[in-house]
């Protein structure tokens, strides 16, 4: 059993995935895991999801092999050096990813999708047939979640996309989330929903 | 920088950054009442940090800084004209400071200014009454819990909900069931029985004004917001939708007359970054007094 103890309120225990982000180590996750992530991950909504979906190249120095896609759109501001600094950046929600994820996780062979809300059966299948889970952060946590961003490494998309629908690169460090989709066919979203689903019924 | 653009631009970065004592007491005796050790509980634990980051740094608590809407309290003569373009140049140099996101996009074009001013953008209702007070009142509603947001047309065969207060009851706890946790709770309803299409939704935005431990006046009102609130909390939701006792924090519901041909219930879900503030402004248009 893993014991639980707090520093600075995140939970000691919680699993430690961190780069790279090997089929192995996503496999061994399960729902319900509370994970702690580090590593570079990129950022990827709407605008994105249909550009690959309908056949765009990812630009150059961007490799989501193995990698995480983060459904964000940051608060993102120029420092006087010239650096960026990401101010807010909690999870949007995912579903609205759901006609394009399963393709993109295939086509870019990507291992880790954060986002909020959950998302369906296609993204669920995509999880279990190419090894990738999806992983819940805190919906509007924006600022705990940015203090978990060390590093703006690069923009990419931004004259095309505007700010929030860019590719963000970002380095994380110790980046809360909770597996809610595994790679093994679970789902915490249908769960809850059949659960909740028949808990309403005995109120009507 | 005018008087008034420089209240406007202080309450929209307390708006963002700082959430209204009520919505926080209330999250806090959510996180009391989880079960320790659970995901539901570290996910509340998480917001509780949230929030105090964001009053810390002076940031946005959630990086999706809503729709801007403005709810002005106004004496007869007020110049609105004037106080619209202020508020734009406020939201403008907001934006610019980042205590907005750049959040308004052309729906044409797709085109985002990153000034967030545009058609419809932000919003504004005015209301005159006979006080010479000016209220301003300020609500950055996300998109997240606006995409879960619903409107029924009674009766409703498949919910089996008929033009009634029981109707209006199983179409709201259906709006909570298919919300699960998409809307970032736990959340907060406002709710509108009756109306059109669009003051239904726009009347359901206003109860998003109230405080969350208020009493609807209204009997029948207040024994329908308790129920619901009391059931939904039974479904197991939780917040984030991880499972938990804390689906919803609040709901507020109010009615509207309606068309005989007509029976709408619009329901709009605010999620826990619930920004809502207020300011009364003085004869030189600088904050008097702050509202919540």
């Amino acid at each position: 059993m893993r014991r639980r103890k707090f520093k600075s309120g995140f939970i000691e225990s919680m699993i430690k995935l961190s780069f790279p982000f090997t089929e192995d180590k996503i496999r061994a996750l399960k729902v319900g895991d509370e994970v702690l992530i580090s590593g570079v991950v990129f950022t990827g909504r709407d605008a994105v999801h249909k550009y690959l979906h309908d056949g765009g190249k990812l630009p150059p120095g961007v490799n989501l092999r193995d990698g995480i896609l983060y459904h964000c759109g940051p608060v993102v501001m120029k420092q006087d050096d010239g650096s960026w600094k990401a101010t807010a950046a909690g999870p949007t929600t995912s579903i609205r990813e759901e006609p394009y994820q399963a393709q993109i996780i295939k086509d870019f062979g990507i291992r880790g999708v954060i986002g909020k809300g959950g998302m369906g059966d296609k993204t669920l299948a995509a999880c279990r047939d190419y090894g990738c889970v999806y992983l819940h952060a805190v919906g509007g946590a924006a600022q705990v979640l940015a203090d978990c961003i060390k590093k703006v490494r690069n923009v990419y998309f931004y004259e095309e996309f505007g700010a929030p629908e860019a590719i963000w690169e970002f380095e994380v460090e110790d980046f809360p989330a909770v597996v809610t989709i595994d790679a093994h066919g679970n789902s915490l979203h249908k769960e809850i929903f059949a659960r909740s689903q028949a808990e309403l019924a005995k109120r009507l | 920088m005018s008087e008034l653009q420089n209240s406007l631009l202080e309450l929209i970065r307390r708006t963002s950054a700082e959430i209204p004592d009520d919505v926080n007491q209330s999250i806090l005796a959510s996180l009391e009442q989880e079960k320790k050790g659970t995901i539901a509980e570290s996910a509340l634990k998480i917001i509780d940090q949230n929030i105090q980051l964001a009053k810390r740094k002076s940031q946005p608590i959630c990086q999706d800084t809503g729709s801007i809407l403005f709810f002005v309290d106004c004496p007869v003569g007020f110049d609105q004209i004037t106080f619209e373009e202020t508020a734009k140049e406020a939201v403008k140099l907001a934006t610019k400071k980042g205590y907005l996101r750049q959040n308004s996009v052309d729906s044409l074009t797709g085109k985002n200014d990153g000034t967030n001013v545009g058609p419809g953008a932000p919003t504004f209702h005015f209301h005159q009454h006979r006080s010479p007070e000016v209220g301003v009142r300020l609500v950055l509603k996300g998109g997240g819990c606006e995409n879960v947001g619903a409107q029924y047309s009674l009766p409703n065969e498949k919910l089996q909900a008929n033009r009634d207060l029981d109707g209006c009851r199983k179409a709201i706890l259906d709006a909570v069931l298919q919300a699960q946790g998409k809307g970032c709770g736990p959340g907060i309803l406002g709710v509108c029985i009756g109306g059109d299409r669009a003051t239904g939704y726009e009347m359901s935005k206003t109860q998003f004004l109230r405080l969350i431990p208020d009493r609807n006046p209204n009997p029948e009102l207040d024994k329908l917001e308790q129920d619901i609130l009391k059931t939904a909390n039974e479904l197991g939701i939780g917040p984030m939708g991880f499972g938990g006792k804390t689906t919803l924090l609040g709901v507020k519901i109010c009615a509207a007359n309606r068309l005989p041909a007509s029976y709408f219930v619009s329901i709009s879900y605010m999620c826990w970054a619930y920004r809502r503030q207020g300011v009364t402004l003085d004869a030189q248009e600088k904050i008097q007094k702050w509202l919540y």
